[in-house]
């Protein structure tokens, strides 16, 4: 922002930085008061990194701004090594990040005996089992997998959901009569924890321990925060639109595909995010409780015997899925609003 | 120069509104918008409508486009006697060009509404988007363009409807004195090609006198029509039109008809304030 500051702009806060993280090994700081060591810590690096902003080239701050964004989290595992390495942070529960990458490596390379579960089912066997078993030994890779257990059941449920979500919004935005005859029963269920009807569907379902009652909770989470978003979107669509809809003399369909539908598609997809982010905690949760495979069994699982690194591997795989699909939902929603680049 | 009372007149009116009402149901009872309009435009007449803020011009509008229903009286458009042509076409006070339509989807809506085919639609939107300036722009949406331009795309849209009758409320209110004229001497020039039956409702005098056949002075909330000015300067006017005696004596008439409502309209909202 400011540029041509002075070199003393940047170089005050590095020193006080060298000095706290010094003064911190030297006086043995870090077991009593890590906290405030990083509290001063992260100030100067935000000082000193806006600093270096401000004497940047204009065209190198995008890069730098990217940088900064990836660089935050990778510093942030460099301190998390440092302090579980030199016992600051018990290893125990937080081991160090390298060790949860090694964990995570023999997750994916091995098979678990005991549990007959893979994390990802083991794709470099598909050639040799379908030479020997046909397809259904590449069915049976598929199915000894967490990640495409966990996949399968967020997809399959946020599909499920997330299409009559659309239809019924659609329905209460745009008829007077349904919104009044839905909207509080809506509200009222949508506030609900979806988590709590899980052992009613496990009822519901003829094979509690299957997959229905799991992508059935998974479905229900997702059609109400739709429905409701959708709802809002339509009814949110500025009434000009319409006006010029209707002056231009477009019949229902026409006013539903020209103006009510890209109206109400910003808000829509917000709707399909947030669905998106609670599929995932939904998921997850169901799986902690009951589940023979899946992320979240996982997690749950090696919380158990305590091995630590291989949970926070767990923890790390959500992480990766939850980017993931948002990244394909961002790219769906750039294709189906193009108007929305700017 | 300057009469008051409706013209003398032989043909058969294009727009005749009696005694129009609309009333709004509102919490506190109801609000008169518009309390009785008597206007009747000719074929091909360009009409201005000046009145304060508040007084129902935008309703009144609204109400000839079918928009909205008459709660008592009536104003309404004479078909043509081409029924496949629409009656109207709204330029509305804020643009309502869709935003998630181009420039050339925007201008080809209507005839898109009719059922014409693309290629054919395509093409009417290219000539009307050319003749507002625009041919940069026909693949861009509304969001990359400034205001100036998203006023022209949407008189484009209007004009590509081919309506009977052309409804433009305030279009060029929310622009800058220079956008503002320069569309008023393109406006000028599309009105003498197409010769189109228009309503312009404005706040500017300055705007209605150069731009009208006649303008109708409306006063405060709730509106009526107050008086009507005849405007006989030549056509084909532009700017320089604005430079003439006559159009100084018009707009002075105008203004002195109009002060007296601007007035009341303002000791209304004061009222309303203190409430
Ligand atoms: N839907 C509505 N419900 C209640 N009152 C309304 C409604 N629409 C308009 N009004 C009232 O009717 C009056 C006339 O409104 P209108 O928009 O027609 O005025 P206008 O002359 O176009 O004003 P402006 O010049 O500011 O655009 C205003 O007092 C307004 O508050
Ligand atoms: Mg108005």
């Amino acid at each position: 922002m400011n540029r041509a500051r002075p070199t003393s702009a940047w170089a005050v806060p590095a020193a006080v930085l060298a000095a706290t993280l010094a003064a911190g090994f030297a006086f043995d700081l870090w077991t009593q008061a890590w906290w405030a060591l990083l509290g001063v810590a992260f100030v100067c690096v935000v000082l000193t990194a806006e600093a270096v902003e401000g004497r940047l080239a204009v065209r190198h701050l995008g890069a730098y701004q990217r940088a900064l964004a990836l660089g935050f989290p990778i510093a942030l595992l460099a301190v998390w090594e440092a302090l579980a390495t030199t016992g600051v942070l018990n290893p125990r529960w937080f081991p160090p990040p390298t060790q949860i990458a090694a964990a995570l490596w023999d997750l994916i390379v091995s098979y678990d005996r005991f549990n007959r579960t893979s994390l990802i089912g083991r794709p470099w066997l598909v050639p040799e089992r379908l030479a020997t078993e046909g397809w259904a030994g590449v069915r049976a890779l598929v199915d000894e997998a967490h990640l495409t257990a966990t996949l399968g059941r967020v997809l399959g449920g946020f599909a499920i959901g997330a299409a009559p979500g659309v239809l019924v919004g659609m329905a209460m935005g745009l008829n007077r009569t349904v919104r009044h005859m839905l909207d509080a029963t809506m509200s009222a269920i949508y506030v609900l924890p979806k988590i709590a009807i899980f052992p009613i569907l496990m009822l519901v379902f003829p094979d509690p321990f299957g997959e229905g009652p799991k992508i059935a909770v998974v479905a229900i989470s997702a059609f109400f925060l739709v429905a409701i978003s959708t709802m809002a979107g339509v009814q949110g669509i500025d009434p000009v639109y319409l006006q010029a809809g209707r002056n231009f003399g477009a019949n229902r369909w026409q006013m539903f595909r020209h103006v009510i539908l890209p109206g109400a598609l910003p808000i829509v997809f917000n709707g399909l995010r947030l669905a998106l982010g609670t599929a995932l905690i939904v998921i997850v949760a169901v799986e902690f409780v009951r589940a023979d495979r899946g992320v979240g069994f996982l997690i749950f699982y090696y919380w158990q015997v305590l091995v630590t690194p291989k949970m926070y591997a767990g923890l790390f795989v959500v992480m990766a899925l939850g980017v993931g699909l948002t990244a394909l939902l961002q790219w769906l929603e750039r294709r189906a609003m193009p108007w929305r680049k700017g | 120069m300057a009469t008051a009372g409706a013209p003398a007149r032989t043909v058969a009116p294009k727009i005749v509104a009696k005694g129009a009402q609309k009333r709004f149901p509102t919490r506190r009872g109801w609000v008169t918008a518009v309390e009785s309009v008597d206007l009747e435009v000719a074929e091909g007449e360009f009409v201005c409508v000046v009145g304060p803020s508040g007084c129902g011009k935008s309703t009144f509008l609204r109400i000839l486009a079918g928009l909205d229903h008459a709660t008592a009286g009536e104003a309404r458009i004479v078909p043509g006697s081409d029924p496949k042509q629409p009656l109207n076409a709204v330029v509305f006070q804020e643009y309502a060009i869709f935003p998630w339509k181009t420039v050339l989807a925007n201008v080809a809506f209507g005839p898109q509404m009719r059922g014409v085919t693309r290629a054919e639609r395509e093409a009417i939107a290219r000539a009307w988007i050319a003749k507002v300036g625009l041919e940069r722009f026909e693949d861009y949406y509304p969001a990359q363009l400034s205001g100036g331009m998203k006023q022209r795309v949407s008189i484009a849209r209007a004009l590509a409807h081919d309506p009977q009758v052309l409804l433009m409320d305030e279009p060029l209110g929310a622009l800058d004195a220079q956008t503002r004229a320069v569309l008023q001497e393109e406006l000028l020039r599309l009105w003498e090609e197409t010769r189109k039956t228009v309503v312009y409702v404005t706040h500017s005098i300055d705007e209605a006198v150069l731009l009208g056949d006649r303008v109708v002075v409306m006063t405060a909330h709730p509106g009526r029509v107050k008086t009507e000015f005849r405007i006989d300067l030549p056509r084909p006017r532009d700017l320089t039109t604005t430079s003439t005696p006559a159009y100084a004596a018009l707009t002075g008439a105008v203004w002195a008809a109009l002060r007296d409502e601007v007035r009341a309209a303002m000791a209304q909202d004061a009222e309303e304030v203190r409430s």
